[in-house]
């Protein structure tokens, strides 16, 4: 119960730091915060607004898994970005080239996503093992050697391809139906009303859910989840304890791309193509629900909902002049930055809070003091 | 005449632990002084208050008289006190002359002046008979070497208290004598020396007067004049020191473990264990002596499998382990204690089921190929606690709660429990308690009496003696000597370990 | 080969850039292009190469302290919309004074983080790389009414060197040697001084400034206490602290400085390079400067011949519409590649010298096969070059022994 508590309270404590400062911030600049934050809650109450909010959470959180199995290990899978816009590329296409039976179709495209992710992850991966490459760096490079270069040229090469070349046809040709995950507004419509605007409700968040729970198993109840964890841990004593370091690094960054690979999906039932303009950005801001969820797969969902709540809340904003939208994107940046800062001192508290309960504990059974002073906090 | 240094009523609270409770201590000018008692006594603790790195919840310290209050150490420093610690605070990417002025830089304006500093170094190394090139990068020197640059680095400024901790720790007997000397040059030129250790025949080899800690409690201080090293004991432990002691020989004649000229290279290709032949029977136990880092270290690695073999095999129980993984290796009945339980052994901040499981996570009861069996793990988790009298309220704390005793005998549980054919054991007793230390050698001693095959590598030359039924002597790389342990002093073996004594090289073979 | 590697960095660097300019030269002469020995594009070399450089160096102050700062980018656009401000607002001097105030505030930040409260350096990096843009973002909109783009800066003017470029002392118009060179045609040494041009003519004050910065950071890091203390800070920061140096203050100066320099870098952009802050136009110039540290092996020489080489490719591709010069590139590639092959080979290194080899001879067929390369061939060109660097000599680099380990006073 105190370890929940515990647990709690970084990341409240860093959201109510950041209402502080966001509320300054638009103070200096002459907005009111309280109307804006009045303005963003009133309109996120709505159900329309709460289907965008899953929409956006559903890639974000995806997003999140894929970092967080890298964090497990101390892997630093920068490269999310161009691994989920580099399988959404290809995924667009090969979907485009084909109409196939709609489980088969639908099926063919994610196993093209996941596989483009995975394996452009696991570049990254053999080089760190094979030549001490360090992963921060070669995904890094390969972001933008994924997105400035392999993006643009296939999408100059597959444009000039295109006969009556529109900027409505812009982007790859678009899927049939068939590639299509519908949409679950029906299962939503069971427990509340209809829902309005054209707004559709992603099927991806069943997707997103099996994630989830694929990787909470994974963790908690799976050998090699629990091979993860402890090359994160201690990567010396894991490889003591048999653990074979260099082909964990390289599942954990194929796994992590594999999940990235899933972000684009999202958009891709939405749009049924490639368009030139994706949503970027879905890989750096799921580094940060991950950090700020603790890598934990209930708390990465709360970290989703949150930065997605910021984010469609920017359109609101917009709307009514409350204040300038981008304020959304500075909570966000000082939320992540707050949480982190805090997350390692309530850490290091309850380590040494631990050191002396447990030693406490142990006067108390035995009436004798323990020796060593090797308290290691 | 005032005393050089002068402690009341020190007291170092850190959570859960008294590391210093009411310490007291004098130390007279130009006299050396040892500090002793065992591993977790408090000694390092004392040491880092007088030196300014930590600062003391209660008590006063004087310094030739004057009351000082110490904040960090350059505050030490400006009193006259240097300190040459256990881990040496060298960098090695830094030249001698760099990681020695460092901290007291002759400038001007912000640039440093080189050749000032250097003729300083040399006047300062001149004095006191001790020789080093200023220019070396740290990373080059030998062991021996690196501590004399960490002794001139306190002269250099100016230290006339210096504080030795453990210095003996890494050194081999014969190394030893010569830092004894140099401690006799300082003393000579007027220094005064705190000097901390638990070996006690050095300590009274070399010291003036005596302070024992125990428990984080000052127990006895006394001129070095008629104690015997029994005495010192009795106060340093309550009661007499243990020594291991290996009852009637186990050993039998099936092999257990075999290795036949196996060679490791090192990164920069040269041979780091060269032609290694061995083998350890059922209920064997195998000590390896050696001063660190000639090679013992690598040839665990290849007989555990965290390190390629450039040449030879490995058989255990007469299947060929050479080129198969850690993993299948430990399925096939390894059982590992590593030298450093931080580094190797434990992930602190899991939990004490967790960390049972490591290593064996593939196996009944803590998992299988896929899956992991928390109950399982649990179960047998608790059993370890009871069998091995691992002190703490619960499984689930983070092994980093626990004092180094406890989480050794945590190591050392569950690898006897999955029931290993062969164990490795380095250092097992490392830097914990005298209980738990007797408790580890009743279990080794106990799994040999039921066929265990143990390799035994040990700094602690009493232990290596007192537990092995077959010495071997590593140095450079090679197996030097063969030894009985019941005709052999550490003497001896120190003579073995530093190439000073030599045996034909076919029959340690 | 060894007598080569102890030669000083700063001969050993400038050869390497001439047997560059004489493989360029010579590849030149079997091409289709001119471009690549034209002033022009030494001229864009520098310009992409000061902000790279800075980044690089501010990496260099932070990571030699132990800090890993992958908030270079983060800095860097802070430094271009803080500069951009500061150049409007008050004119160009003070907006390079002001950006590089902006940058030092994220390298503040990271500081606190990591130093303070001992934040993961890679994690407090990338929440830096996020607020960053989010910030800009916000003054962006609150200052110029959009979040992407603010009104035209201004920028102090440009100079030539005396003597070397042409420049004007005192009213005196001195020689301009280095032209008179260039238009004889020699062979290499023409070509030479034809790409020297472009590092001496019509420099702006950040340009030269930067190319000041390398033999001072040396000095200041090898030469001042200044600079011992900061490197210990990274080495072996508990050896530091034992000898009573204040570990945290040099953590905090190296990590401020480091953002300092990314925010000049920054300013430079938005006021010289676009003429505006927009953004997006750092163009991951930060991580760039973060590979050229790693490419100088975190010395000042190296991260300013990393930057150049980075800044040449894109500089070149500026220039380069229609491909042909990025195709002679290629055959360059190749003979590179033929270089490492053979010293792979000399080292015995077999595994490097058969990747190196298929490499090359990719490249090879590449440049035989081909008239011209598409533009997205240059625009990731630098970063695959990164990528082979740190494939191929990885193992060799030496970064500070301490780097990206936390650091807590009294060890604890």
């Amino acid at each position: 119960m105190r370890r929940m508590l515990f647990s709690l309270a970084a990341p409240v404590g860093a959201f109510v730091v950041t209402i502080i400062i966001s509320s300054i911030a638009l103070m200096l600049f002459g907005s009111n915060p309280i109307s804006a934050f009045g303005d963003m809650l009133g309109h996120a109450a709505k159900l329309e607004t709460q289907v965008d909010i899953l929409n956006r959470a559903t890639p974000l959180y995806i997003s999140a898994i894929a970092a967080a199995i890298g964090f497990r290990m101390n892997l630093f899978n920068i490269g999310v970005e161009g691994q989920y816009l580099f399988a959404f590329l290809i995924a667009a296409q090969v979907g485009s080239l084909v109409v196939l039976p709609q489980v088969f179709h639908i099926l063919l495209i994610t196993t093209v996503a996941v596989a483009v992710g995975a394996a452009y992850a696991g570049i990254a991966g053999v080089l760190k093992v094979t030549r001490g490459v360090n992963e921060v760096i070669s995904t890094i490079m390969l972001n933008a050697i994924a997105i400035s270069g392999l993006i643009a040229f296939l999408q100059q090469r597959w444009q000039a391809e295109q006969e009556n070349f529109t900027s409505t046809t812009l982007g790859t040709n678009p899927i049939e139906e068939s590639g299509l995950i519908p949409n679950i507004n029906g299962l939503l419509e069971i427990f509340t009303r209809d829902i309005g605007q054209g707004k559709e409700l992603t099927g991806m968040l069943i997707v997103a859910g099996v994630v989830g729970f694929g990787y909470h198993f994974l963790l908690t109840r799976m050998r090699f989840g629990f091979d993860l964890r402890a090359s994160g841990m201690n990567p010396f004593a894991a490889r003591a304890g048999g653990v074979p370091p260099k082909q964990m690094v390289v599942a954990a960054m194929v796994l992590s791309g594999a999940a990235a690979g899933l972000i684009g999906l999202v958009e891709l039932n939405e749009k049924a193509k490639f368009s030139p303009n994706p949503i970027k950005g879905l890989g750096f801001a799921g580094i940060a629900v991950a950090l700020l969820g603790r890598n934990h797969p209930a708390g990465m969902i709360f970290a989703a909902l949150l930065f997605a709540f910021l984010d469609v809340s920017a359109g609101i904003l917009q709307n009514t002049q409350a204040a300038t939208k981008e304020i959304v994107n500075i909570m966000q940046g000082i939320v992540l930055l707050v949480a982190v800062i805090a997350y390692g001192v309530t850490g290091r508290i309850q380590a040494r809070e631990e050191a002396r309960a447990t030693a406490e504990a142990l006067q108390e059974t035995e009436g004798r003091v323990t020796e060593g002073t090797e308290v290691a906090v | 005449m005032t005393a050089a240094i002068e402690l009341t009523g020190i007291t170092k609270r850190f959570p859960g632990v008294i590391a210093n409770d009411n310490v007291n201590l004098t130390v007279k000018k130009g006299e050396i002084h040892a500090i002793c008692g065992e591993n977790g006594a408090g000694k390092s603790t004392l040491m880092k208050i007088l030196y300014g790195m930590q600062s003391a919840d209660e008590g006063t310290m004087k310094v030739y008289g004057d009351v000082v209050n110490f904040n960090t150490p350059n505050d030490a420093i400006d009193r006259g006190i240097g300190m040459v610690h256990q881990h040496f605070m060298l960098a090695d990417q830094l030249t001698v002359l760099e990681n020695i002025i460092l901290g007291a830089e002759p400038t001007s304006g912000g640039v440093i002046k080189f050749k000032e500093a250097e003729a300083h170094l040399a006047q300062v190394a001149a004095d006191y008979g001790l020789t080093i090139d200023p220019n070396d990068m740290v990373e080059t020197l030998e062991v021996g070497e690196r501590q004399r640059v960490e002794i001139i680095k306190v002269l250099y400024r100016g230290a006339d208290i210096l504080i030795l901790d453990e210095p003996t720790a890494v050194l081999v007997p014969q190394e030893v004598e010569a830092l004894f000397d140099n401690m006799r040059e300082l003393k000579a030129a007027g220094s005064t020396i705190i000097f901390i250790d638990h070996k006690l025949d050095e300590v009274l080899e070399i010291s003036d007067s005596i302070t024992v800690l125990r428990h984080g409690k000052t127990v006895a201080s006394m001129a070095n004049d008629g104690v015997t090293a029994h005495d010192l004991a009795e106060l340093m432990v309550g009661s007499e020191l243990p020594t291991p002691d290996t009852a009637e020989s186990t050993v039998t004649d099936t092999v257990a473990l075999e290795v036949q000229g196996v060679t490791v290279k090192a990164e920069d290709g040269r041979d780091v264990v060269e032609n290694i032949n061995f083998s350890i029977h059922k209920g064997e136990i195998l000590g390896i002596a050696g001063v660190e880092g000639n090679g013992q270290g690598e040839l665990i690695d290849a007989i555990i499998g965290t390190t390629d073999v450039s040449a030879g095999s490995i058989d255990l129980h007469g299947v060929n382990i050479t080129k198969m993984s850690v993993r299948k290796r430990r399925e096939l009945g390894i059982g590992y204690v590593p030298e450093d339980r931080h580094h190797e052994g434990l992930m602190l901040d899991s939990p004490l089921w967790e960390n049972a499981a490591l290593g064996h996570q593939t196996q009944a009861p803590y998992g299988s190929r896929w899956l992991i069996n928390r109950d399982g793990a649990r179960n047998q988790t608790e059993l370890i606690k009871e069998q091995f009298d691992v002190r703490t309220p619960n499984i689930d704390v983070s092994a980093h709660a626990l004092s180094g005793g406890n989480q050794q005998k945590l190591i050392i549980g569950r690898e006897l429990t999955s029931n290993p054919s062969l164990l490795i054991a380095a250092h097992p007793t490392r830097g914990i308690d005298v209980g738990a230390q007797a408790a580890v050698w009743e279990q080794i001693r106990t799994a040999r009496a039921e066929g265990l095959a143990t390799l035994l590598i040990s700094a602690d030359l009493d232990e290596l003696i007192g537990l092995s039924d077959t010495i071997v002597v590593m140095l450079r790389g090679r197996l030097v000597a063969r030894l009985a342990p019941e005709d052999v002093t550490p003497r001896d073996l120190g003579a073995y370990m530093t190439g000073a004594a030599t045996q034909n090289t076919d029959e340690a073979a | 080969m060894s007598k080569f590697n102890e030669l000083p960095a700063w001969l050993r660097w400038p050869i390497y850039a001439l047997l560059g300019i004489l493989l360029l030269t010579l590849v030149q002469i079997i091409s289709d292009t001119d471009r690549l020995t034209r002033v022009s594009t030494s001229r864009e070399m520098l310009r992409w190469a000061v902000p790279i450089f800075l980044a690089g160096l501010g990496g260099l102050f932070s990571e030699r302290a132990g800090v890993v700062n992958i908030g270079l980018e983060g800095m860097v656009i802070l430094g271009m919309w803080f500069g951009a401000w500061g150049s409007i607002t008050y004119g160009p001097w003070i907006g390079l004074l002001i950006g590089i105030f902006g940058g030092a505030l994220g390298g503040l930040l990271h500081a606190i983080a990591t130093v303070t409260f001992n934040v993961d350096h890679i994690i407090s990096g990338v929440a830096i790389n996020i607020l960053a843009p989010a910030i800009t973002r916000y003054l962006s909109d609150e200052v110029w009414a959009s979040p992407t783009t603010s009104p035209a800066t201004s920028t102090p003017d440009r100079y030539d060197l005396p003597i070397l470029g042409g420049g004007t002392v005192g009213g005196w118009e001195s020689p301009d040697i280095l032209q008179s060179v260039a238009q004889r045609e020699w062979f290499f040494v023409s070509e030479t001084a034809e790409l020297l041009r472009g590092l001496t003519t019509n420099l702006h004050f950040v340009s030269i400034v930067s190319l000041l910065l390398v033999p001072f950071t040396s000095w200041l890091i090898w030469r001042t206490r200044f600079g011992l203390r900061l490197r210990i800070s990274g080495e072996n920061p508990n050896a530091g602290e034992a000898q009573g140096i204040n570990i945290v203050f040099y953590k905090y100066v190296g990590v401020i400085i480091s953002g300092g320099l990314a925010g000049l870098g920054g300013a430079f952009i938005s006021t010289e390079l676009s003429g505006l802050f927009q953004g997006g136009n750092s163009a991951g110039r930060g991580f760039i400067g973060l590979a050229a540290l790693i490419f100088g092996n975190w010395r000042p020489g190296g991260v300013l011949f990393g930057a150049l080489l980075f800044g040449y490719v894109f500089g070149l591709d500026l220039k380069d519409l229609d491909g042909t010069a990025s195709h002679a590139l290629l055959l360059v590639n190749t003979i590179v590649l033929a270089g490492v092959v053979v010293w792979a080979l000399a080292r015995k290194r077999i595994s490097d010298a058969v990747l190196a080899g298929l490499l090359g001879l990719g490249a090879f067929y590449w440049w035989l096969s081909a008239e011209a390369v598409p533009g997205w061939w240059s625009n990731i060109l630098p970063y695959v070059l990164v990528l082979l660097v740190l494939v191929f000599f990885a193992q060799r680099l030496r970064m500070p022994v301490a780097l990206g380990q936390p650091y807590r006073k009294g060890g604890r």
